[in-house]
């Protein structure tokens, strides 16, 4: 997904000579292309993550479109405040990019993990918070937003690979993709977890579970009316997200069925402890929290032997 | 109730403005207000070059200790602004000039509040200026106090790493914050050598010398080298006699009495022709 985040911006910067990229001395082997393309647009500003979305408000005051880069944690988290009081309080085109949303980085520990960069970044109205699922949602989300109004987050994987097949890579702003269209249980995904959940659906159609599978890749503004219509078709609803199921997607989720009184039970699959010190690949991370398509399987199996599925 | 004939910036009319303002408020912060003064005086009257608030090649003024910000209300109703009745309207009920300045005012480049994030924003200016072969310069107040502020000294090597010439600090030496005195509670002493062990060239001034302060930064090298500090040798509550260094004056109103006392010793150092 980086390749082709930065792929995107490498063409657009040519277009537009707004465009600025800060790196918090992170990207090795990403950044290259456009460091060597616009040497004059580029700039390491050093391991100084609140000075560099700083600097980006000071540049976007002038006329810049900065894009901050660096891990998703010390995208969002260690300057919070400074997006906060700067970017978006002023609402400047300063574009902060996180890489490997969720745990990614699952062998180094919490401090890499960006699983509650959404949760403080959704309560924040003035910010568009994007989490695209695959490499081509990525370039498409850029290719629409990138010179929008005030400030965007992108929440990147690190995935270069994989996609989601019948999303074709569409984006658009304030909408949900949907793919699958079973009618038993409706999965609700945030960004790139997305593969687990199709994995999901794999496994509960060899068992005669038929599933919807909706892509929330635009987390704010909130596809709204996507999940309202599409939630009320359906009993039963599964959140999933590599991110605590607090402030995130089954926050988002929950909150819309009690403001527009839908009547559909629903299960969080998310991170619901603080991560216990072990590590191991991403998989190996993913099944601990319940995040694995054969555990999402499980859990839906399980509810679903308990209720009546369909409307 | 603020009222100026003639407005012209002044170090008399800003400290009046202050002390007319704070006590319709009923309001605190008038220590640190007096202690820049006489240096958003020298800015205003003869060193900022902005043609109008909306002039995109403006110099740029980050007010970095943004709690002093009636201040910098009094130097842009004197520079005409701000208006009559938004600066009687200070702190009311619907006002946009609170404590801490906000950048939907006409003349406030960026809203601050929160010490150690204005310079990030003022070292991102002067990058741009530089970047757009802009003459324009940036200029950043920020408190002694506020260089307790780790994310300060971020922007503080990255200016003198990248030689931001185009960028001046100017620091309100005033020897006092919120609860203490800085040599008490995180001591930085002397103040000059750690901005000069960062690279930045470094100026000791006398803070309320409103023509010293102005004669050194026109003498500043802005073209090229490194990005200049004025270390502003200051008196928090400067002027009025009671306030002068005493800790109460960060956060206190005054009373009547104390508002009487303070506009006649005010008054009392300037020429009658100014009033």
């Amino acid at each position: 997904m980086r390749k082709a985040f930065f792929n995107t911006l490498v063409e657009l910067a040519h277009q537009d000579e707004r465009i600025f990229l800060l790196t918090a001395d992170l990207g090795y082997m990403a950044l290259e292309t456009f460091a060597d393309t616009f040497p004059k647009r580029f700039l390491n500003v050093g391991v100084a993550e609140q000075n560099m979305v700083g600097l980006a408000t000071g540049l976007a005051e002038a006329g810049y479109i900065p894009f901050t880069y660096t891990i998703a944690p010390f995208s969002v988290l260690r300057p919070y405040e400074f997006i906060r009081n700067g970017p978006i309080y002023h609402q400047l085109s300063v574009r902060i990019v996180g890489i490997g949303g969720g745990i990614e980085y699952s062998k180094d520990g919490i401090a890499h993990y960006g699983i509650d960069d959404i949760g403080v970044l959704r309560v924040q109205p003035g910010i568009t918070i994007l989490t695209p699922a695959d490499y081509e949602q990525a370039s498409t989300a850029l290719s629409a937003t990138w010179n929008i109004p005030g400030p965007v987050y992108y929440r990147l994987s690190k995935d270069d690979k994989s996609v989601v097949k019948e999303m074709n890579g569409h984006f658009e702003l304030g909408r949900a993709q949907i793919i699958d269209k079973g009618k038993d249980v409706l999965i609700i995904a945030l960004g790139s977890i997305t593969h687990e959940a199709v994995k999901a659906t794999d496994i509960l159609r060899q068992h005669g579970i038929f599933s919807t599978i909706m892509i929330v890749s635009c987390v704010s503004p909130p596809p709204i009316h996507d999940i309202v219509d599409t939630m009320s078709r359906f009993k039963f609803v599964v959140t999933v997200e590599a991110h605590y199921i607090i402030g995130g997607l089954g926050s988002l989720i929950s909150e819309i069925i009690v403001e527009h009184g839908l009547s559909c039970s629903m299960i969080k699959c998310g991170i619901r402890n603080t991560p216990n010190g072990v590590c191991g690949s991403q998989n190996f991370i993913y099944d601990m929290h319940g995040l694995t398509g054969e555990r999402i399987a499980e859990v839906i199996r399980n509810k679903i032997d308990n209720i009546s599925l369909r409307k | 109730m603020v009222q100026v004939k003639n407005r012209h910036v002044s170090s008399y009319w800003i400290k009046r403005i202050i002390l007319d303002c704070s006590k319709r408020a009923n309001t605190g912060h008038i220590g640190s207000a007096l202690s820049i003064a006489d240096i958003i005086a020298a800015l205003y009257s003869d060193v900022l070059k902005i043609s109008s608030p909306k002039d995109p090649d403006r110099d740029r003024f980050v007010l970095s200790k943004g709690h002093a910000a009636v201040a910098l209300y009094a130097a842009l109703y004197l520079k005409g602004w701000i208006s009559e009745d938004e600066i009687n309207n200070y702190h009311n009920d619907g006002s946009t000039l609170g404590v801490h300045p906000d950048h939907k005012v006409s003349g406030i480049d960026f809203s601050t509040g929160s010490l150690g994030m204005g310079l990030s924003f003022g070292a991102g200016a002067a990058l741009a200026a530089r970047l757009q072969n802009s003459s324009r310069r940036v200029f950043v107040l920020v408190s002694d106090g506020e260089c307790n502020e780790g994310s300060l000294w971020e922007s503080v090597i990255f200016a003198a790493h990248h030689k931001l010439s185009n960028l001046t600090v100017i620091v309100d030496l005033n020897g006092q914050q919120a609860l203490g005195y800085t040599d008490e509670v995180l001591n930085l002493s002397p103040l000059a050598n750690r901005w000069n062990a960062f690279d930045w060239n470094v100026y000791d001034i006398d803070g309320h010398d409103t023509s010293k302060i102005i004669e050194t930064i026109k003498s500043l090298n802005t073209q090229t080298g490194q990005p200049n500090v004025l270390i502003a040798h200051t008196v928090c509550g400067k002027d009025v006699s009671f306030m002068e260094h005493r800790i109460k004056w960060h956060y206190w109103p005054m009373s009547d009495a104390e508002y009487q006392q303070a506009l006649e010793e005010i008054e009392g150092k300037y020429e009658k022709s100014i009033l």
